[in-house]
């Protein structure tokens, strides 16, 4: 029972996290350079414009739950399984979400690069 | 963005082994965790990463950030040589090799990708008719 709670703490940390992610990157692409943001217009209404982005807060909220879920994954499971699952796959799910709803250009090098990252985190979290 | 990323999930993983097992049953306990002085140190982590990756993603692609990042497991070991003095073996060398790849074939790629959202373009036109 315990490997199937552990399981379902990684599929759900990791769905948690790619949705965290996609949303939080939605939020500041439509928001745009923060860099830029602030010297056209300052740093209280560029913390202000960020503040009010409900997209913002919608990945926070799913962070949150990718956050707990890792917690509650963590005191079941070793680091070692729970690590490389939950930290490696999510680098596979973003570069899969962001070519779906993000729209971005997820070419071959892209791919590429996700999948020597993907093992690469998977050998070092393992081990 | 690296270091405190690593770092307090590092300071997480310590903080939650303290503390021991969550049951099934009890799954609220998890709140109980965050007395723990390595959690808190991790989350106050995790905000500073937070920032930090924020601003990244809004100049580049979420699939230019993602495997960019993952720098900071190359750079987690090798701190736990130079400061902790660890033996750091060749499977992890192999980690490290894969990684460094990704990154240095991610990184000749372009920062954003993929077309200006609409919002964005709204705000544009809205400001050049000022």
């Amino acid at each position: 029972m315990r490997v199937l709670y552990t399981w379902v703490c990684i599929l759900i940390t990791v769905c948690a996290a790619t949705a965290g992610d996609v949303l939080v990157a939605l939020a500041m692409r439509r928001i745009g350079d923060l860099g830029e943001f602030r010297r056209k217009r300052g740093v209280v209404p560029m913390l202000l414009r960020v503040l009010s982005s409900g997209v913002l807060f919608a990945g926070i909220f799913f962070m949150g739950i990718a956050f707990f879920s890792n917690l509650v994954g963590l005191s079941w499971a070793d680091l070692s399984l729970m690590g490389p699952a939950s930290a490696a796959l999510t680098y596979i799910t973003n570069a899969l979400a962001a070519k779906l709803f993000l729209k971005e250009d997820v070419n071959r090098r892209r791919w590429l690069a996700t999948i020597f990252v993907f093992c690469g985190v998977l050998i070092l979290t393992h081990t | 963005m690296m270091v405190f990323g690593a770092s307090g999930d590092a300071l997480l993983a310590r903080g939650v082994k303290q503390t021991g097992s969550i049951d099934v049953h009890h799954l609220l306990h998890v709140f109980a965790v965050l007395a723990n002085p390595y959690v808190v140190a991790g989350i106050f982590s995790l905000l500073i990463f937070m920032c930090s990756y924020m601003t990244a993603l809004s100049f580049a692609d979420l699939s230019y950030v993602m495997p960019a990042t993952a720098i900071s497991y190359v750079l987690m070991t090798l701190l736990s040589i130079f400061w902790l003095h660890e033996h750091v073996g060749a499977d992890r060398w192999l980690g490290i090799l894969f990684i460094v790849i990704g990154v240095g074939l991610v990184a000749g790629e372009p920062l954003r990708t993929g077309d200006p959202p609409a919002a964005v373009t709204a705000i544009e036109a809205a400001e050049e008719r000022r």
